[in-house]
This record gives structure tokens, sequence and C-alpha cells, in this order.
């Protein structure tokens, strides 16, 4: 395994609070690798610099390599690095299939003349196969024509992860994926993001369900207000004195 | 197929229309059709969710431009219309560079200000654009014969016929690019920008693009309005033509591709033929004002709601689909 994605001495200030400091640490390819860190802990934050939605202010996000901090999220989903957000993101007003179509706006990119000539009937018909394999992988191909906004909690943190892994991504960032998910449905999206590191795709996760994370992790860091705390293994980090502490000494979520 | 028998019908209405009509009704009904061109081309640009208020300016760039293409450079008149649409959509993407930067209120406000500062120029640079005074004596479309038909464009008929068909097809290619993955991505970017972008849509690149596509059929009204009426002038372009412009789209919704036409249609038609009739005509501002207000009240999502009730039990009636056609 190789170093895919790596961060770099990053660091996120607003005004005076420095919500992330100097924090580093390297993704595998092919891992599914876990951010912990309690409430505030600077997990959503890292997630937003590492795919552009915010500057960082110091510091660097190195993909194969290349530094695309700084870059517009676009920019950096164009490079295959695509996130899901904590609280459910989706294009309420639209049915649940236009949302995963919009996921494949990266491999069919509309193109406008084609599209009123009519000419582009190969990519709609692509645009929407691949759209429908995403819902299918999520088990949400039975609720493909209602609307985003009125599907149920777990249903819209699925949708959100199908919206991503209609664009073909490389890496998928998702930001606690579980929240509003039953034991049972945690079990199922489990199994589906084993799968879904079978198919090659790197996943960091950010998810307080503590189960889930030692249950999937290949590696694990854990961050405490905003500073790197620890790194390792499911079985290191739970047994490791100062994750316990962080966890343990003034924190509302407890492992 | 009933669908394709209607459109029949309503295409033969349209043609009939005219001959129904007196000499001022029928150059009322060519100001509407150049208005419905205006209304829905303001339609794609809301469907990004900003809401402008220099359309109606930008239309006069298109009026400007066709105008000034024939008389000083004498380009043929109706390519001169194409050409003054795609100047108003470079201009729309020359204004985007400041105007994106903003966003809802902030946007309305400064296309307003930039709306004046366009119309500013047309008054203070009188070569070429003729100051306060504007532009007179506009070549007028020139008169041809398809055969069965002679166009002679002194006749409101003829040019109710001719704008008629520039708008249809300008409809139609609006109609398609909404409902294309391109107008699917308008929605997302107005839905949810931050997701759209996570998509990898260049969020500002689609609003351009929405604003530069909706510039330029707004510049093509205008170009049209200026070859049928001869003389344009910075006061024709103001912000009282821009109200109107917002009452036909909230009154008609903006929900649907046709909600803004019909705002329009039954708009035109309760001012020209009503109004005008009970010589309540001075009114104007005042009883659209009204219209507006209680639109907003009672039928919040515009005329186009009332469609929408019957086809949908309509449709709910026939199949059991799901989502009934729009
Ligand atoms: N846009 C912002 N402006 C100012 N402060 C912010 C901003 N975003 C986050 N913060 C602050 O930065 C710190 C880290 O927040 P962040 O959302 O990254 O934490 P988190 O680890 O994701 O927490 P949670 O587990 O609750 O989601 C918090 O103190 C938060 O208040
Ligand atoms: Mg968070």
């Amino acid at each position: 395994m190789t170093d895919f994605l790596e961060v770099k001495d990053l660091t996120m200030q607003f005004g005076g609070l420095t919500a992330v400091d100097s924090l580093s640490f390297k993704v595998a390819h092919g891992s599914i690798h876990g951010l912990i860190g309690p409430n505030g802990a600077g997990k959503t934050t890292t997630f937003n610099m590492i795919s552009g939605f915010y500057k960082p202010t110091e510091g660097q996000v190195l993909l194969r390599g290349e530094d695309i901090s700084g870059l517009q999220m676009h920019e950096v989903a164009r490079r295959g690095v695509v996130r899901t957000f904590q609280h459910s993101t989706l294009f309420a007003e639209l049915t649940v299939l236009e949302n995963a179509l919009v996921g494949t706006h990266m491999p069919f990119r509309p193109n406008i003349f084609a599209a009123i000539i009519g000419w582009d009937s190969e990519d709609r018909s692509g645009a929407e196969a691949r759209a429908k394999e995403a819902l299918e992988f999520f088990g949400l191909d039975h609720v493909m024509q209602e609307r985003a906004g009125d599907l149920s909690h777990g249903h819209q943190r699925a949708l959100g992860m199908a919206v991503a892994y209609a664009s073909h991504p490389d890496v998928i960032l998702l930001d606690e994926p579980f929240t509003g998910m039953n034991p049972e449905e945690t079990r199922q999206m489990m199994d589906l993001m084993e799968r879904l590191k079978a198919d090659g795709i790197t996943i960091l996760i950010v998810e307080h369900d503590m189960q889930a994370i030692m249950g999937l992790c290949d590696t694990i860091t854990c961050m405490s207000f905003g500073k790197f705390l620890a790194e390792g293994g499911p079985q290191e980090i739970r047994n490791h004195p100062a994750v316990i502490e962080a966890y343990l000494g003034g924190a509302r979520h407890v492992a | 197929m009933p669908k394709f028998l209607i459109w029949i019908a309503a295409l033969a209405a349209l043609i009939a229309l005219p001959h129904g009509l007196s000499f001022s009704q029928q150059e009322i009904l060519v100001f509407l059709t150049i208005n419905v061109l205006l209304v829905a081309s303001y339609r794609l640009l809301t469907l990004t969710g900003e809401w402008s208020l220099g359309h109606v300016v930008i239309m006069g760039v298109g009026a400007y431009s066709s105008a000034l293409l024939t008389k000083k450079l004498g380009v043929y008149v109706p390519i001169s219309m194409l050409l003054g649409g795609v100047i108003a959509a470079l201009i729309a993407v020359l204004l985007s560079f400041p105007l994106f930067r903003m966003k809802g209120f902030y946007f309305l406000i400064g296309s307003f200000a930039a709306g004046e500062i366009i119309r500013l120029l047309w008054k203070r640079f009188r070569d070429p654009f003729g100051g306060a005074k504007g532009i007179k004596g506009i070549d007028p479309m020139p008169d041809f014969s398809v055969g069965f038909y002679q166009f002679d464009f002194f006749e409101p008929t003829s040019y109710y016929y001719f704008a008629g068909i520039i708008v249809a097809v300008c409809l139609w290619i609006l109609w398609r690019i909404e409902k294309s993955p391109v107008g699917l991505t308008f929605h997302a970017v107005h839905w949810q920008d931050k997701l759209a972008q996570a998509s990898g849509v260049n969020v500002r690149a689609y609003r351009t693009l929405a604003f530069a596509i909706a510039s330029g059929f707004a510049g093509i009204s205008g170009a049209l309005l200026a070859h049928y009426i001869g003389t344009i002038n910075p006061n024709a372009f103001d912000i009282d033509l821009m109200v109107y412009v917002l009452t036909w789209a909230i009154v008609g919704g903006t929900a649907t591709f046709y909600g803004p036409i019909l705002g329009c249609v039954v708009l035109t038609v309760i001012n020209e033929i009503v109004l005008r009739e009970l010589g309540l005509e001075q009114m104007r501002p005042l009883i659209y004002g009204a219209i507006m207000i209680l639109s907003i009240l009672f039928l919040p999502n515009g005329l186009e709601s009332i469609v929408q009730k019957f086809t949908k039990r309509r449709a709910a009636e026939g199949a059991p689909e799901r989502r009934p056609a729009e």
C-alpha cells in the first residue's frame, strides 16, 4: 500500500480559534481510514480542507503527491476525491433519481449543444444507468421517483453516499454516514463499505459509532482539540491511554 | 394521439388569431409575442436561483446592438437580430465577473446597478447610441415572400407571424436546455450548490452559462422589438418594464416552463383588453401591484398551480403514473 492521500501540517484558524492545528496523517490506497475525536475536535473542518471547501490557513493536502490544497471543491472532485456532508445535504426538491444523476456529472459531462440537438442520448442513457446502479447498490432503487426531501433519515444518508458513489470516485470522504440509521441499517452499510473497498475505492470516514469504526477501519487517526492524538489499528486505538483520556475527560461522546 | 391534435389546434388558433383582432390589438399581439420570449428567457436565469433586475436592460443591449449593426454596418436584418442576441450574451458574460461575486439580494441590487450603468452609457454617448433620444429610423425587416404568403412588415400580422416563428424556435431551444442534463445541473446549483460542487459541478461556470443564455434570448427579443417599432431609447428599457417582467413571472409561477408565459399572456390580456376597454389604463401600475400582492397572498405557486391541479387529476385518472408529464 502506497501513500495516496496525505495531510501535512494542516492548520485552520477561524479568527482566534484554531480548529485544526498542524494535523498530519497518511491514508493508504485502498484502505478504510477512520478519523475520530470528541465533538468539536475538528474532523469536519479537516474534511472541508481536504475537499476544497475551505482553504487551509497553513499546510498541504497531497493527492498522489500533488498539492491539492486551495483548489476549489469541484476541482478536487474532478481529481477523484468526493465527499458527503455531515448534515444530510441533498437536492431535497429533486427526485432520488435526479439526485443520483447529478452525481454522474463528472463521468457524463453534459454538453449543451448536443443536448439541444439531441445528440447526447448515449450519454443520457449511460448516466441514467450509472445513477440507477448507484441507487441499487445503496438499496434505494425502490424509492427512485420519490422526492429526496421526503425520504427517511437513514435513506437520506444512503442517498448522500449514492450521489458520491455515482461519480466513480477514487476516494470517498464520509462525514458521519451512519447517523440516523438503526443497528440493522448500519450493519448493512458497513457491508457496502467493505464492497466499496474491494472495488478499490479508498474511504476516509468520520463516525461517532465506535463499534462501526472499530469493525471497519484498517487504520484510525484520533484527534482532539484540533491536534493529532494517536494513530493505529482498531486494537491499538481502543486501548490507547491518550484516546481513552480524550473521550472520558470532559467529552460528551464516550466510546 | 390527442396531445398531437391539441398542438395542431393551438397552432391553428395562433395563426387565425390576428384576423379576429383590430389593428391596435394586432400590434399588442406582436408585443405580447416578444414579451413571451423575454419572460421565458428570464425563467432560465431563475433556474439557478438568481433573480436579476437587469434583464430588461440586457434586452435593450440586443435591441441597440441589432439596430446599430444594421445602421452603421449594413448587416442584413434577421442576421443582425441573431448577432444582437450574441452580443447580449457576451455582455452578460462580462457582467458575470463582478455580479457573481454576489448572491441573492446583493445580486439583485448589483444587477440593477449594472443595468443603470448601461442605460447611463446609452444616454451619455450620443455617438453611437443617440443619447436620451435614442436611435430612430431603424431598418425594418425587409419584406419577402414564401410563395403562399407575402410578408409585408408594415402589417402587424406579418410581423406577428415572423416574430412568432422566431419566438417558437427560441422557446423550443430553451425547453430543450431545461429538460437536458444541463437543466438538471441548473436546478442542482440552485437547490444545493455545495453538493453540486462536491459532485464536480463548476458552479460559477453554470451560473454564468444560465445568465449568458437567458441574456442571449432576451437580446433577441429586444432586437425583434427594435426592428418592429423602428425607434428605441434608454427609457424603453427602464425599471418599469422590469417590474412587469417580475410580475408576469411571479403571478404565473416559476416552477414550470409555461408558468411565466402564462402570467405574461393572462396579465397582458387583462391589461390590454379589459383595462383599455374600461379606460383604466392609467391605473396599470396600481392594478399590476394589486394583482401581484393578491397572487402572492392567495396563489403563492402562481397560475401554473391551477393548471397543474387539472393536469395532475387527469394523469391520476388516466394511467397510474407517479409523475405526471409536465
Ligand atoms: N465556519 C466556522 N467558523 C468558525 N468556527 C468554526 C467553523 N467551523 C467549525 N468551527 C469550530 O471549529 C471547531 C471544530 O469544528 P468541527 O465541526 O470541525 O468539529 P467536528 O470534529 O466535526 O465535531 P462533531 O463531531 O461535532 O461534528 C469547533 O470548535 C467549531 O465551533
Ligand atoms: Mg463534524
